[in-house]
């Protein structure tokens, strides 16, 4: 038999049919919805006079406009200020209840960025396949499945269908070796490698991240790793599953119990890449050349280790590039050759799909500890991914070590990530953000965003400017 | 999904290329909810002379006199005319919903937007590719012949004219029969719908944990 990998074993298992013009019919096995894309996909139901094909596959919460300030949130839905954004969450309550879909409302423990609540409350299990109406739906692959991001359309299509029609990507694997150093953590890593391949390395690619760099990774530092794969233009990012896979799964409130629970792991167990597998790209990194990373332009892949300089445009070769970077430094105010610690942050955002879970508010709290926050900083915004991860953070006492320190203990949901609700970037502010996207206007208009790691991001506050956080920690701690 | 095969209509001409999606619906509108209703504000900015917000009684707006839909003599037209790379820009499927709800069931132009082009399939919309010189006789026509229209069969791939002139266009199979049999991408999924059964009841056997645990 031919040599699989992690993803044609997936793929494969949940292939239904092939279609004469080359795409293919793939079954769903989870669909995760939110507030923003799922509506005209209910729409289109009820125009059609169809019904979701299966019930309990489907899981929803609002997440993306909902409101993280603690008054406004503890007066429910009529008290989003924004009249759009509180009839698109009245709306997906309306619908998850007239057609019976098991929904974790605003308030409800389990509700939180939909791509922190599928993987916390075990509804995303090893060799799935999930979906959701977002781009950054990759973050599930970290628990071995199969995870895309969909359209509007696509959303109504499973809704109605419980498959999605597709064609299949190519692999590509990325391993990157040996041990991370000291104050280095997963967003580094997964910076650094969408510094290595570009925003569209990974185009066509559904990218399993391997080597001992992910096999000593915890599982939610994985999902951070995922969580980007878009970003390096892969609509797919996996990790092959392994001990710690297990067991962060066991016990979690979807997960199976008892005799179904020893098959399911048993069968997990299996979801590797087989050995000789061949990927179709392959990229190999040493984990000792990767350094905290901070991004200082427009674009994910504009992105350099704290200890460097703001490149200069005059030094790039190609055309295309130059005017790139010359653009990204205009909008961001920079000057190449620029000590990239010599930037002075205005707002800093903790939280984002991408490092908002227990793991990320423990690493940005460790920083923070007994330090306050610069008087230059007018905003600091540390915002929990799920109900869960805020009752876990407080059990533990971080939320005071926060306030203690000036900054604001939220509510959970997107926020800043893309300022859809009131967090937002002032025109010109600089931020240290932990989120996914450094895109023009993302945080708000003319605002200013440079990603990099919750600790990196805690530091930079305290500070003031961009700092090394390596010169924070005590030697020897991680 | 309606099934299409056939549709005599009245014609409306928009003589410009590179019409994107913004221009067919402008982003403030993508807020909504719904699919339906965004048919007052399609080319908002080239259609009303003030500035198109969300809420708006579009009746009262002032209107562009010179753009075409304004005119009289195109009011009710189904059958859009247009320039070449029409639907470019950003992939919204609001652009062809508000098509749709405005009433167009074709449009005729000399290439489209890829993701566009798809789009108005999946949406009950033909979208008809002539050459560059058949559009030109064609915007010369509208312009001369009232009331002129537009007789499109999808079975035999023409256009008839008023003038009796006739035009052949191509089309790829897969589309054209899933116009004919009024399948949306759905419709033509769920006639698979018994093998996506007998799969769940295999991957069920296989994988019961993946069923029932959420209620
Ligand atoms: S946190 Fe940001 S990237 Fe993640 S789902 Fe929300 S808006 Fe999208």
């Amino acid at each position: 038999m031919r040599a699989k990998t992690l993803y044609d074993k997936l793929w494969d298992e949940h292939l239904v049919k092939e279609n004469p013009d080359g795409s293919s019919v793939l079954y769903i096995d989870r669909h995760v919805l939110h507030e923003v894309t799922s509506p005209q996909a209910f729409e289109g139901l009820r125009l059609a006079g169809r019904l979701p094909w299966r019930l309990d596959t489907n899981i929803a919460t609002p997440d993306h406009n909902i409101s993280t300030d603690r008054n406004e949130r503890s007066a429910g839905v009529s008290g989003i200020p924004d009249l759009v954004s509180r009839i698109q969450v009245k709306t997906l309550d309306e619908n998850c209840d007239q057609f019976g879909i098991k929904e974790f409302k605003m308030n409800e423990m389990g509700q939180g960025i939909v791509h922190v609540m599928g993987p916390e409350l075990g509804a995303t299990m090893p060799g799935m396949t999930v979906v959701c109406g977002d781009s950054h739906t990759a973050t599930h692959g970290a628990l071995g499945c199969l995870a895309h991001g969909i359209g509007t359309s696509e959303v109504e299509h499973v809704l109605a269908t419980q498959c999605l029609v597709t064609k299949k990507m190519k692999n590509m694997r990325v391993t990157v070796h040996g041990v991370l150093g000291c104050g280095v953590t997963p967003k580094d890593v997964i910076l650094a490698i969408i510094g290595r391949i570009g925003t569209a390395g990974g185009n066509g690619h559904a990218i399993e991240f391997a080597g001992s760099v992910f096999r000593d990774m915890s599982i939610e530092g994985r999902m951070t790793v995922c969580n980007m794969a878009i970003e390096a233009g892969a609509r797919v990012g996996l990790v092959a599953v392994d001990d710690k896979t297990i067991s962060y799964c066991k016990g979690r409130q979807f997960i199976p119990k008892g005799k179904l629970w020893v098959d399911a792991s048993s069968y997990w167990q299996t979801l590797v890449s087989d050995s000789d597998a061949v990927f179709d790209l392959e990229v190999v990194i040493d984990a000792a050349d990767i350094e905290p990373q901070v991004t200082w332009g427009t674009s994910p892949e504009m992105v350099a280790p704290v200890t460097a300089l703001v490149p200069d445009p005059l030094d790039e070769a190609e055309e295309d590039r130059r005017k790139g970077f010359t653009r990204a430094l205009e909008y961001m105010g920079l000057q190449g050759g620029t000590p990239i610690t010599s930037i002075n942050v205005d707002r800093v955002f903790i939280g984002s799909c991408t490092n908002s879970r227990i793991e990320d508010i423990r690493e940005a709290a460790l920083v923070v500890d007994g330090h306050k926050v610069a008087n230059s900083v007018k905003q600091v915004l540390v915002v929990p991914g799920s109900q869960m991860v805020k009752a876990q953070a407080e059990a533990e006492g971080l939320d005071k070590i926060f306030e203690k320190a000036g900054m604001d203990w939220r509510e959970p949901g997107c926020s800043m990530c893309l300022a859809m609700n009131a967090d937002k970037l002032g025109v010109g502010e600089h931020c240290a953000s932990t989120s996914n996207r450094n895109f023009e206007g993302r945080q708000g208009t003319g605002g200013r965003t440079h990603l990099m790691s919750p600790a990196m991001a805690a530091a930079a506050a305290v500070a003031g400017h961009i700092v090394d956080v390596r010169d924070w920690l005590p030697r020897g701690e991680n | 999904m309606e099934a299409f095969t056939r549709h005599k209509g009245l014609v409306a001409p928009l003589d410009r290329a590179n019409v994107d999606t913004d221009m067919i619906i402008p982003k403030q509108f993508l807020k909504s909810i719904k699919r339906t209703g965004f048919g007052p504000n399609l080319f908002d900015e080239l259609r009303y002379l003030d500035q198109g917000e969300p809420g708006q009684d579009c009746l009262n707006r002032p209107i562009n006199p010179d753009f075409p839909l304004n005119k009289a003599r195109y009011k009710g037209a189904s059958i859009l005319l247009t320039r070449k790379n029409f639907g470019c820009g950003s992939s919204r499927e609001h652009a062809p919903w508000a098509l749709e709800d405005y009433g167009f069931n074709v449009i005729v132009a000399p290439s489209y937007a890829d993701i566009f082009y798809n789009n108005c399939f999946k949406n009950g919309i033909l979208p008809v590719i002539l050459e560059e010189y058949e559009i030109e006789d064609l915007f010369i026509e509208v312009e001369k012949i009232p009331s002129f229209q537009l007789d499109v069969d999808l079975v035999s791939q023409t256009i008839i004219t008023d003038s009796a002139k006739e035009y052949n266009f191509e089309l790829d199979e897969f589309r054209k029969d899933c116009l004919i049999d009024g399948l949306d991408e759905i419709g033509l999924t769920l006639q698979h719908a018994d093998l996506v059964k007998k799969y769940e009841e295999h991957r069920e056997n296989r994988h019961p944990w993946v069923f029932g645990a959420i209620k």
